[in-house]
This record gives structure tokens, C-alpha cells and sequence, in this order.
């Protein structure tokens, strides 16, 4: 029965097909530091999960924010676990992110005909920056409002076209509900669709290539 | 025993483990989702509004209160009031009426001079028992009709939501 169903839909989505590309794929012999780029998958994934649902009962305005997320941590259900995975899968993130890229550099897996996937990967290390940067803003708290009020700051002194990237940033010369709004936007739409869209050009290059083999002493 | 290939022990071993990561981040979710349908608000109550040995025989006796409502982050509070009138001494031989105006819902007054209950929105005039006098309200003033009166000689009405 479950068979002939399964046949049925392969003979028409080829999910064999797509079974052996995609996950049936040769490796040559690594070790745990090729996982770090599906625990990066994974934390994406997780990160998008419980973001989706901390958005049920967030809100970004100035007057409810930290009032919304008071009530995420003590009055819903399980609201504790959700935001408390979504925290610290951020940090968690970040940190498996970059040592992924490190292992490329070492392995020297960035050289031909990887360079484009090396420089995607930049892409996605600078947006997983900035999905902390701007999510850091949201719990709308005294620290969050500091650290912004300095890191928007930060990227005001550019030379020349440093006023404009400040008031670009915070939708105005302070930060206000404009500023929550455009980063809660950013957090939960721009930087996920450009994450997104970048770690399908990244898997199917990497798809395209194969994995590298670790150097040897002849190389 | 029969023999485990790696492969085999691989599959199974992420299944189960994927298995119970799902059920562990999905069976609080569902609860996290639907927490605020499973909550009783405290819809109804007692409430006190006044001793009985304050309230004169034969004159209405004005009270209010105010009601806070917690909806997750938010709180609204609305306040409410109406007129006690007691036909005799028994306890519990008094009507009560809700000040809330039958039209658009102003809070109506009691004027002494002319013994009717006014409303100042649009000068609706309502006799001692409610009932309407004149003015555009469809219909008389309302009740509380339940209450009680306790040991220590309290009114308590009981209210309701809606
Ligand atoms: C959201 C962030 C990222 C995700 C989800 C991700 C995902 C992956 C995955 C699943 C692989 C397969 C091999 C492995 O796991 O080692 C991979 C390989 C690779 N990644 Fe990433 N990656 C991310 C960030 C980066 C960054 C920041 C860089 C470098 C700047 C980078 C450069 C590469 C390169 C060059 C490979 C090919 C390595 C090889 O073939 O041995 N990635 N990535
Ligand atoms: S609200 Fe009372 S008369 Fe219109």
C-alpha cells in the first residue's frame, strides 16, 4: 500500500533521484568539521522556527515590546523555551558560523572551483551578523537601546556617508518606533529571504562540487 | 542476532534522535500556541458595593466600581456603576440599577429635585424604577439582579462579563 503510493509519487517527483543527489552523495574522508555547515543549516532552520512563533506574541512597538516579551517569558506556556532556544541559538549561531569558515580556511577548501562558494559563505556570515545585530533591538530593553544607540553609532562614523547610513539605520537622527519597526522588518523578512537565497546558491554549489578533500602532503 | 549494517545503525540512530529533538521542541510548541484559548479570564465575580445600614429606605444610593481585564500584555480597565434603592427594611427587598444609559450608554444621574434619574448626552429622563420618561433610550435602565448580602450586613452584587 505505502509502496505503491510512494511509486506512484516517485515515478512523478523522482524523489529517488533527488534522494541520491541530494543526500547520497560520495564524501571523501573528513571528519566532524565538515558537520559545521549543516549545524549552520540546522541553526538556521531552528532559529526560523521559533522566531516564527516568538512573533504570535511579540510586538514591535515601543509602548508593547518589552511588555510583549515579559509575557512570552512568564505568562504563556513553554514561552521561556521558545524564546530561550531563539536566544541562545543566536549567539550559538554566530559562533558555529564562523568556526565553519574557519575550518574552510584551513582546510583550504576555498580554492578553485570553490571561490564563489567561499564568497557566498561571506555573504552569509555578514547577514548572520546582522540578523544579532538587528534582533538584539527587539526585547526593547536598556541594553538593547544602548547597544543600538552604539553600533548604529559605529556605522555613522564612515567618512562622508557615515550621517546618512546612521539615519538610514534608525529611520530618522534618534532612535524611535521607526527604528524598532525597521529592524523587527529586517529581522524577520529582508535578512531571512537574503539568508535564505543564499544558502541555496551555497548547498548547490557545494551539491555541484562535492566536497573537498583535505589536503596532503602533496598539495 | 542478525547482522547491523553501518548504514542501517546510521538511519535509525538519526531518526530516533531527530524523533525525540522534534517532540521535545514540538509538543511545547503546540501548548505555547494555543495557551491563551485554554485560559479562564475571571469573567464573573462578587462584588461589594456598599453596606445595607448605609443606604437610606426609599433613596437611591449611587455606587461604582471598575473592572481590570488582562489580555496577555495589555489591560483595560472599565468602570461601572448603578443605584441601589431599598423598598423596606428586609435585606433583601431593594432593586438594583445600572447607571449605564440605555441609549448610547452615558452614565445617568439622580436629581433630587425632580426624582428622576437624567442622562446628560441627550437629556433622556428615567423614573425611580428604571423606567423610561423621555428621550430617545429604547428601553429602561437595567438590573443587577443577583445579589446577596453578607454576615457583616454588605450588598454584593454579582457581575458578569458582556
Ligand atoms: C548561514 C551560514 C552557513 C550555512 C548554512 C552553510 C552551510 C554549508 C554546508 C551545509 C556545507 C557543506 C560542508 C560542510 O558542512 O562543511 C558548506 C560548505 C562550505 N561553506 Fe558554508 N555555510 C554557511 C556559512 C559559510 C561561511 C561564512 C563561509 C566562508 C566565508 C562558508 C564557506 C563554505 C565553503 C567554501 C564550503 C565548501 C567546503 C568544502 O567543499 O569542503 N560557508 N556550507
Ligand atoms: S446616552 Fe443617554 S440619552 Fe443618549
Amino acid at each position: 500500500m505505502w509502496k505503491k503510493i510512494f511509486d506512484w509519487l516517485d515515478e512523478r517527483l523522482g524523489l529517488n533521484d533527488i534522494y541520491k543527489n541530494l543526500l547520497d552523495r560520495p564524501e571523501p574522508r573528513g571528519n566532524w568539521w565538515n558537520t559545521l555547515g549543516s549545524a549552520s543549516l540546522f541553526l538556521f532552520v531552528l532559529q526560523g522556527l521559533t522566531g516564527i512563533f516568538l512573533t504570535v506574541y511579540y510586538t514591535p512597538s515601543p509602548d508593547h515590546a518589552y511588555d510583549s516579551i515579559q509575557y512570552i517569558m512568564e505568562g504563556v506556556a513553554f514561552g521561556w523555551l521558545i524564546r530561550g532556544i531563539h536566544h541562545w541559538g543566536a549567539s550559538l549561531m554566530v559562533i558555529v558560523v564562523f568556526i565553519h569558515m574557519l575550518r574552510v580556511f584551513v582546510t583550504a577548501s576555498y580554492k578553485y572551483p570553490r571561490e564563489l562558494t567561499w564568497l557566498i559563505g561571506v555573504g552569509l556570515l555578514l547577514a548572520t551578523i546582522g540578523m544579532g545585530f538587528t534582533g538584539y533591538l527587539l526585547p526593547w530593553n536598556q541594553r538593547a537601546y544602548w547597544a543600538t544607540t552604539v553600533g548604529t553609532q559605529i556605522a555613522g562614523s564612515v567618512p562622508f556617508i557615515g550621517e546618512f547610513i546612521l539615519k538610514a539605520l534608525r529611520g530618522g537622527p534618534d532612535l524611535s518606533a521607526l527604528t524598532l519597526q525597521r529592524f523587527f522588518s529586517g529581522h524577520i523578512w529582508m535578512i531571512p529571504a537574503i539568508l535564505a537565497a543564499l544558502i541555496g546558491v551555497h548547498l548547490f554549489l557545494i551539491i555541484k562540487h562535492g566536497e573537498s578533500h583535505f589536503p596532503t602532503r602533496e598539495d | 542476532m542478525s547482522e547491523v549494517s553501518r548504514r542501517e545503525f546510521i538511519k535509525v540512530t538519526t531518526g530516533i534522535v531527530g524523533g525525540i529533538i522534534g517532540a521535545v521542541i514540538g509538543l511545547p510548541t503546540v501548548y505555547y500556541l494555543i495557551d491563551p484559548a485554554l485560559r479562564e479570564g475571571a469573567k464573573e465575580a462578587w462584588i461589594p458595593i456598599g453596606k445595607l445600614e448605609h443606604m437610606e429606605i426609599g433613596k437611591p444610593y449611587p455606587f461604582s466600581f471598575t473592572r481590570v481585564q488582562v489580555n496577555g500584555w495589555e489591560r483595560t480597565s472599565t468602570s461601572h456603576g448603578g443605584f441601589v434603592t431599598r423598598n423596606s427594611e428586609a435585606p433583601d427587598d431593594l432593586f438594583i440599577l445600572n447607571s449605564k444609559c440605555t441609549h448610547l450608554a452615558c452614565t445617568v444621574n439622580w436629581s433630587d429635585n425632580d426624582q428622576v434619574y437624567l442622562c446628560p448626552c441627550h437629556d433622556a429622563k428615567f423614573g425611580r424604577q428604571g423606567e423610561v420618561l423621555d428621550g430617545p433610550p429604547p428601553r429602561p435602565l437595567d438590573r443587577f439582579d443577583e445579589f446577596r448580602v453578607t454576615e457583616d450586613g454588605t450588598l454584593e452584587i454579582f457581575y458578569k462579563e458582556g
